[in-house]
């Protein structure tokens, strides 16, 4: 008889999904599948509507990250304008996604990540959560939102709204940085600066602690993929496409984005509506890659400033092929995000008044390619001559990983789920791995702290024969 | 012509027997909703919401579109009002599809900005979603039918003050539209000069600017006034 295991829903991850483990006869774990069970049908809809709208439909198809799909989809507009935008307009969009980065990773590490890795994964649910660290570690606490604070405020100060600026268009950004500004967010950087350092130091010395989960967190060889600077270094704005096997080969550099579909292959699985996107010179599923802030650190020579770089030199020594270094990778990525900032404010040209390239579309295509917080993220559109879209595809970070979170799970789930009964601990592990990965799962559910988690324990027949709610 | 005194609001004004309820009011700065009506353009009596109580009368009268008599008097303000205001826009929600917040108009809309002032706060009627297009065939200006209110502003004032009628309402009821020329792809038209009038007294987003992003159309009607007062004093 074969029984299947089904955790439902993975608490404290942006959005919606379900586990479902499938165990064998003797109770032994064979497959595992991570669930995405929610459509937004955003390629489908958008067709027809004039290509200027992109950036802020689109950047609705998350709550969470819609710097990331305005700066994407902005990207694949410049495209098919066909305009190079002025400079500054270039680094005023970059110090946006910095901030986004740094803010979103802020909230992943020390909201939702941070409770398993403080408290402990075995710990009580109705204590670990934020909250609950609060009486444990209340700096720490209090670090981290000072932390999301800032790249909020960065935020804001750009784009006049934290969620959902219109401030980045088609052709550069509708407003120039103002002295005033310039001067606030500079003013902010040390301290926060100083903050992601000394978290960094304190996660250096305790991630020791989880010699298990290093070892069985989705702790397998894939391919990472990301945008990497021609000096080698984080690009999160610009660059080019670089894919690294997990021996360190370099298989594909330079790739302007244009060339995405060229190295990436998309196969709709029936269990996810999740794309599941694969290096197509390798083929399905063996093409598995990984993005994000792992994959971005393992695909660079170094990160490209001071601290930064400084730390990357204990993520070097690391197992960097386990997926439980998203979170020390992300943490050297907040530095940084913050360095990069400061020094862009610092440039001679940051408050210049031209910010914005005015042009009727001259391309029928394009392409736009930035980091996210989550990895690489993807818009591509086709217009007709009136400038309205005929095509769109959108490949989320989150959909990048989907394969690497399926293998993630069946491999924690063989080592810590063994029987047809749940303990808590184990569900919480095989939840963690997700949560690693920080799945946005297109969805703006903001679930800080403990959300109903069912199991549901299905036979081959489909009867339910056993169901744990916490 | 003569005056006439009447009473607005238990307010005594006075005004010239060939004006309307909404140009006293507005003369003595009592407001009343509007949507269609534009000074300076032929009155359409379209959307009515510029609706009034006046004693005597059974029927509610669009302000807009009513003279003012010897001894009226005028109620711009009561329940019966608002709810009936309300209505309108409610409906004028649903039978489009409005999606404010990726609109060119946001914030600069006269459609959103009656809804705030009225209060509406949620949408009573079944939104219908309807299968509008966009036509954005015109190098310059293109127009989304999802957002268009019907108030035939832009009809007006492409044939009132540009002298071009390209545009015109077109089939009935729920499948109206306005359109260009016979219906005929904006781009195609021969009548336009893309003098850009129409986008300017769009009181929505749906007629609109080529290359703006959200929020970021911002529309000047007050020319319309100016040019028919200085059209008035030449000839
Ligand atoms: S036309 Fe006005 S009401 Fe309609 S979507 Fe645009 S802003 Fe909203
Ligand atoms: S396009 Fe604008 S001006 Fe013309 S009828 Fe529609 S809403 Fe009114
Ligand atoms: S303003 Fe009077 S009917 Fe529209």
């Amino acid at each position: 008889m074969t029984n299947t295991i089904t955790i439902d829903p993975v608490t404290r991850i942006e959005g919606h999904s379900k586990i479902t483990i499938q165990l064998d006869d003797a109770g032994k774990v064979t497959d595992a599948h991570f669930h995405v069970t929610q459509m937004r049908g955003f390629e489908k809809f958008v067709e027809g509507r004039p290509f200027h709208e992109m950036p802020s439909l689109t950047a609705r198809t998350c709550g969470i990250c819609p710097v990331s799909h305005l700066l994407a989809s902005a990207k694949a507009c410049d495209g098919l304008l066909a305009v190079r935008i002025p400079p500054t307009a270039t680094k005023l969009r970059k110090i946006m996604n910095l901030a986004q980065i740094a803010q979103s990773h802020a909230l992943s590490f020390f909201y939702l990540s941070a409770p398993d890795l403080l408290l402990g994964m075995d710990a009580d649910p109705a204590q670990r959560n934020i909250f609950g660290l609060m009486n444990v570690n209340p700096e720490l606490v209090r670090g981290g939102v000072k932390l999301r604070q800032t790249g909020q405020q960065i935020i804001e100060l750009l784009g006049g709204k934290r969620v959902h600026p219109s401030w980045i268009v088609p052709g550069g950004v509708s407003e120039p940085l103002t002295e005033e500004k310039r001067d606030r967010i500079l003013a902010m950087l040390p301290e926060a600066i100083g903050l992601a350092w000394t978290t960094y130091e304190w996660y250096a010395e305790e991630v020791e602690r989880f010699k298990d989960e290093i070892e069985s967190f989705a702790n397998f060889p894939t391919l990472f993929m990301g945008l990497v600077s021609p000096r080698n270094t984080l690009a999160m704005y610009g660059g080019d496409l670089r894919v690294v096997a997990s021996n360190g080969a370099v298989l594909e550099d330079r790739r302007p984005a244009e060339e995405y579909a060229e190295i990436i292959g998309e196969k709709v699985e029936p269990f996810s509506y999740l794309k599941s996107p694969y290096y197509k010179p390798i083929g399905y599923p063996s093409g598995i890659y990984r993005v994000g802030p792992l994959a971005r650190l393992n695909i660079v020579g170094h990160p490209g400033t001071r601290l930064a770089d400084a730390a990357f030199e204990g993520f070097k020594k690391l197992d960097r092929q386990s997926s439980f270094h998203y979170h020390y990778a992300r943490l050297i990525e907040i530095l940084y995000c913050l360095e990069r900032t400061e020094q862009l404010l610092h440039e001679p040209d940051i408050l210049s008044k031209h910010v914005r390239a005015e042009a009727k579309p001259n391309a029928e295509e394009g392409v736009g390619v930035s980091e996210a917080p989550r990895g690489t993220l993807i818009h591509h559109y086709r217009i007709n001559e009136d400038g309205l879209i005929t095509y769109a595809n959108l490949i989320i970070a989150t959909g990048h990983n989907s394969l690497a979170m399926d293998r993630g799970v069946l491999q924690v789930a063989k080592r810590f789920v063994n029987g047809a009964h749940l303990q808590e601990s184990m569900l919480n592990r095989v939840e963690a791995v997700i949560r690693a990965y920080d799945p946005c799962l297109s969805c703006s559910t903001h679930a800080v702290g403990q959300m109903p988690l069912e199991i549901n324990l299905v036979a081959p027949d489909g009867e339910v024969i056993d169901t744990v709610r916490r | 012509m003569s005056v006439v005194t009447l009473k607005i609001d238990d307010r005594d004004v006075s005004g010239r027997d060939d004006e309307t309820i909404l140009e006293i009011a507005r003369e003595n700065g009592i407001v009343i909703p509007t949507l269609c009506y534009l000074e300076g353009l032929s009155i359409a009596g379209a959307c009515r919401l510029c609706l009034v109580e006046v004693k005597g009368s059974s029927k509610l009268l669009p302000a807009c579109a009513t003279r003012v008599s010897e001894g009226m008097e005028v109620s711009t303000q009561s329940e019966r009002l608002t709810h009936y205001r309300r209505m309108i826009i409610e409906m004028l929600f649903a039978e489009g599809n409005h999606i404010c917040s990726v609109c060119v108009s946001n914030g600069h809309c006269q459609l959103q900005d009656a809804a705030v002032a009225l209060g509406v706060d949620h949408i009573g009627v079944p939104y219908l979603y309807p299968n509008r297009t966009v036509d954005a065939s015109h190098e310059l200006f293109g127009i989304d039918h999802n957002r268009c209110i019907l108030c035939a502003r832009c009809v007006r004032v492409c044939d009132e003050v540009e002298g071009a009628h390209t545009w015109d309402v077109g089939a009935r009821g729920i499948e109206a539209r306005v359109i260009t020329d016979f219906r005929t792809p904006w781009g195609d038209s021969d009548t336009c000069t893309s003098c850009g009038k129409c986008v300017q007294v769009c009181p929505t987003g749906a007629l609109f600017a080529k290359g703006k992003s959200a929020g970021e159309m911002m529309k000047q009607s007050e020319f319309v006034q100016y040019l028919v007062a200085m059209r008035g004093r030449q000839s």
